[in-house]
């Protein structure tokens, strides 16, 4: 268990304080963006300290899948900046931002299906080993020596969740568990400084959910990179995540470390309705 | 005079071409699919009426009626069977078998009515509009041509707004899953968007043929491309965008023939899908879709 | 020793077949055993075998129809001929003239590929395919236009405007005329050389595929929002399938035209393309091996059963509907796949009795 108390930085948001003397690795100024003159997320101000697990909590709808969106840039964000260790990320692409240090998975499982499990986090790697086409054509010396690299790369991540015995099994055959936990090795082989977890507990049982959340501290402390989840599952959110944000309609409701957001009448009404807050 | 001339055979082209578009735009707002058969379907439907008035000494009438009713049973069956069980597939599996029924087609035509071309009777016999003592000659097929092709716009547009298919039509358009839960038969009005499709399909191959008078196996193909072409100039999925796309992309064929080349008309009609798939991938009326992820 | 991984053993069975379909055919052709017909078809095979195993690679590995495929071929073939030609007084050796002409034809390929490829590529599905389409038209329709001469000043290359043989110098000749296209080719192409060009396809394309680069290209054609999401520059990785792809169908092309006297820019046409595209589906998507089995195999049994030659086409098409029902709709994909089953669980029991079963039923 974390026990990290949540410290202010000058921007007024909360970090863990081992993570104070550090740039935050994300920061977002009045982030928003329109759909058609809907609003989907409006003035989301959010900071994640280095080392950070943070929890990006709400009702379904609130908009938790467009800022990961926003963040990695599948859309477009209308209006205000994402600062990626202290570095605006405007104008960049997908390709850009996650090489700039974000990685994600997805809340609909999104795998290279047809392909193994080792080739999925070989292509995670894709980045981090260099090696051109007439090299791979003609199987030139660095094409040997980055696919060692990728192959040994592979192991050692896929054994972050125990998954070596599988690296040779098709990655949509895997059971649903396993393939949430690929997504996640994957996002891990392009050596991001924040991971972005959309659900990543989402159908598996508690036994599962307890040992995800053993490799998520596990991955934060041994990369010492930042983690930001969406998740629905309370025990996990509450278990792991330092910081909480609390998102309704586009909109920050709360934030604050677990007991607060617990506590937070506004969060209670906005999971219960009007009556939950009684 | 001569600018005149091209510019009226422009729009007569154009009109069918906006025919042909229709069915394309229909069914890819529907079944959300290329349907790369339907050029084909044009040619089934100019054989059957030639058929119909040449073999079987049926009147110009009988023979576009038994043309439209074979083109819509067509229509069905290719649905029925070829795209139906791909429902849930890619689209390229679906473009694949779409090809497949499209080489289907004109192979079973040749192999029926054989690779040489059939000089095929105008349906208009009315004479020629002469204007301007005899200086500008309007075809009256040109004029028909254009005159159906309008009232087919406006019963379309009337029957896609008002009628009660033509509401599920939309509704199946707009979300399939929404539109079943709500009570549509999502099959028969895919069903019927084939069919209406089609019989328009078999309307523009008798007016194709009354004007450019060769028939032959390949008839159909070229001016499918082309349609499709117009749909997607115009705005995939838009009734209006169909219209306006195929009369615009005839009057740049034929004078682009008449002024820069004859050998290259072709290619300069494809030189606009490109240019506009690329500075306008939506189209002059299109709408935008966005990727869900 | 370290042991053969599964993709080292598959290319080696992949390999072996081309080698020992050279062997065959070169014994039986040496034999007279073959018809002349088939012995006349065998450079054909390897020319569309290399196109079956290129378009693959648009087609199964990056997953996108590309439907003029045989555009890239004909720009190959009319590059080849008039580099052939042009070398004829210059390069005494026809292996090296030929090898030259299919280097040149599959560069060539290669820049109309990119300039294809640059705005085709930002599009997707349906589009991107009729986009292909209407530039293998768009490449048809200018070589149809294309005259080019070759005299003592060198080559004259003109567009829509015919050149007489009286413009020429002394000793000038015609390459391409127009639509009656390149005439007078002198043949260089062997069924070696064909053999050579299939192995180096193959080389290229197994190697592409089984690397950094392939899986870049499969990832966007499993789910190109997650490669995006991992650092996959998409466009690179499209565009080099498809010139990679575009340049082996050059190569191919130029191969194919120096094995006739003439060649014309409607031999390259919409049919061309579909049926190497007929090949790759049926071979398998993303299935090279299978690629190269089905055209040879589809190319050759038509000429084997000249009765059924009429049904050809119609008979590709069925194939193309049948092959697509079969492998994506679930219910029809399930019921092949329990009458393989049993039909396996036939063989598996024959096998150890093979003279038994396999042969005395004949």
């Amino acid at each position: 268990m974390s026990n990290s108390k949540l410290a202010q930085v000058p921007s007024n948001a909360l970090i863990p304080e081992r993570d104070l003397d550090k740039t935050p690795v994300l920061e977002t100024h009045h982030l928003g963006i329109n759909f058609g003159g809907l609003k989907a997320v409006d003035d989301f101000n959010l900071t994640v300290g280095r080392t950070e697990i943070a929890g990006l909590i709400g009702p379904n709808g609130a908009g938790k899948t467009t800022i990961f969106n926003l963040l990695t840039k599948v859309y477009q964000p209308t209006t205000g900046t994402i600062l990626l260790d202290g570095k605006d990320t405007a104008g960049m692409s997908t390709v850009q931002v996650n090489k700039a240090g974000i990685a994600r998975t997805f809340q609909n499982i999104r795998l290279f299906s047809a392909l193994s499990v080792e080739d999925n986090v070989k292509i995670g790697l894709h980045n981090e080993i260099h090696c051109g086409m007439w090299s791979d054509i003609f199987r030139l010396p660095r094409h040997w020596r980055s696919e060692k690299i990728a192959h040994e790369r592979a192991l050692e991540l896929l054994s972050i969740f125990h998954m070596e015995d599988m690296a040779n099994a098709q990655a949509g055959s895997l059971p649903y568990g396993a393939q949430r936990r690929l997504e996640i090795v994957r996002a891990l082989a392009t050596n991001p400084s924040i991971l972005l977890l959309d659900e990543p507990a989402a159908g598996m049982n508690p036994s599962e959910t307890s040992e995800l959340m053993d490799n998520i501290r596990k991955i934060r402390d041994t990369f010492q990179i930042a983690v930001l989840l969406i998740e629905h599952d309370m025990n996990l959110v509450m278990g792991i995540c330092e910081g909480i944000c609390v998102v309704n309609f586009g909109r920050i409701i709360a934030k604050g470390d677990p007991d607060e957001i617990k506590n937070n009448p506004d969060v209670i009404e906005a999971y219960l309705g009007k009556k939950g807050a009684k | 005079m001569a600018f005149l001339s091209n510019l009226i055979s422009g729009i007569s082209l154009g009109s069918v071409y906006a025919i042909i578009a229709l069915g394309y735009t229909m069914v890819y707002g529907i079944a959300k699919m290329l349907n790369f058969a339907h050029g084909d379907v044009i040619m089934v439907g100019a054989y059957m009426c030639f058929c119909a008035m040449n073999y079987w000494g049926l009147p110009p009438l009988a023979g576009i009626l038994l043309a439209i009713i074979i083109c819509t049973l067509l229509g069905i069956v290719i649905e029925k069977l070829a795209y139906k069980p791909l429902r849930a597939a890619t689209s390229l599996a679906v473009l694949i078998t779409a090809i497949g029924v499209s080489y289907f087609l004109q192979n079973a035509a040749l192999l029926i009515f054989k690779a040489d071309p059939k000089v095929f009777p105008s349906v208009v016999t009315l004479p020629n509009l002469r204007l301007f003592d005899g200086s500008l000659i309007i075809s009256a097929t040109s004029i028909i041509t254009v005159i159906v092709s309008a009232i087919i716009m406006v019963a379309l547009t009337l029957f896609v707004s008002r009628s009660k298919t033509g509401k599920a039509m939309r509704a199946v358009s707009e979300d399939k899953e929404a539109a079943q839960l709500m009570g549509i038969n999502v099959n028969g009005t895919i069903s019927v968007t084939f069919a209406i499709g089609s019989g328009l399909a078999a309307i523009a191959g008798v007016l194709l043929c009354s004007a450019y008078p060769t028939l032959m196996p390949t008839t159909g193909s070229m001016p499918g491309i082309k349609a499709f072409t117009a749909a997607v100039f115009g705005g995939i999925g838009s009734i209006p965008g169909a219209m306006l796309g195929g009369i615009l992309l005839g009057v740049i064929e034929i004078l682009g023939k008449a002024y820069i080349s004859t050998e290259l008309s072709d290619a300069i009609v494809f030189a606009v899908l490109i240019i506009v798939l690329l500075i306008k991938p939506t189209g002059l009326l299109g709408r935008k879709i966005n990727e869900k992820v | 020793m370290k042991k053969l991984s599964k993709n080292a053993k598959s290319n080696a069975v992949t390999y072996a077949i081309v080698i020992v379909f050279y062997i065959v055919m070169q014994i039986l052709s040496g034999s007279g055993t073959l018809s002349s017909s088939l012995t006349g078809q065998l450079i054909p095979i390897c020319v569309y075998i290399c196109m079956a195993v290129s378009l693959n690679l648009t087609v199964g590995i990056l997953g996108e129809l590309s439907l003029g495929h045989a555009g890239f071929m004909s720009v190959g073939a009319f590059t080849g001929v008039i580099v052939a030609m042009s070398l004829q007084a210059s390069v005494a050796s026809g292996p090296i003239r030929l090898v030259l002409a299919m280097v040149v034809g599959a560069v060539m390929a290669a820049i109309v590929g990119v300039l294809v490829g640059v705005p085709v590529l930002r599009l997707r599905g349906d589009y991107l395919a009729i986009v292909t389409l209407a530039f293998g038209e768009i490449i048809k329709n200018i070589l149809n236009n294309l005259y080019v001469a070759y005299d003592a000043e060198g080559l004259h290359i003109r567009l829509l405007t015919a050149i007489s043989k009286s413009e020429l110098a002394e000793g000038g000749f015609m390459i391409i005329n127009g639509p009656q296209g390149a005439t007078g080719i002198t043949k260089l192409s062997t069924f070696t050389a064909g053999f050579l060009l299939m192995l180096f396809t193959l080389f290229v394309v197994l190697n592409l595929i089984q690397s950094r680069s392939g899986r870049a290209i499969m990832s966007i054609r499993d789910n190109r929002i997650a490669a995006e999401s991992v650092g996959i520059n998409v466009t690179k990785y499209k565009l080099m399938a498809f010139v990679v792809s575009a340049a082996l169908a050059g190569m191919a092309g130029a191969l194919y035209a120096m094995n006739f006297t003439g060649v014309a820019a409607k031999k390259f046409d919409f049919n061309t393309s579909i049926l190497v595209l007929v090949f790759v589906v049926l071979g398998g998507m993303g299935n090279i091996r299978g690629s190269i089995i089905a055209a040879a195999i589809l190319y050759v049994l038509p000429e084997l059963l000249r009765a059924v030659n009429d049904y050809r086409m119609l008979f590709y098409a069925i194939v193309l509907i049948v092959v697509m029902l079969v492998t994506n709709n679930p219910t029809l994909k399930n019921g092949v796949n329990a009458v393989w089953t049993a039909l396996k669980g036939v063989f598996v029991k024959t096998v150890p009795v093979p003279e038994e079963g396999g042969e005395s039923d004949e």
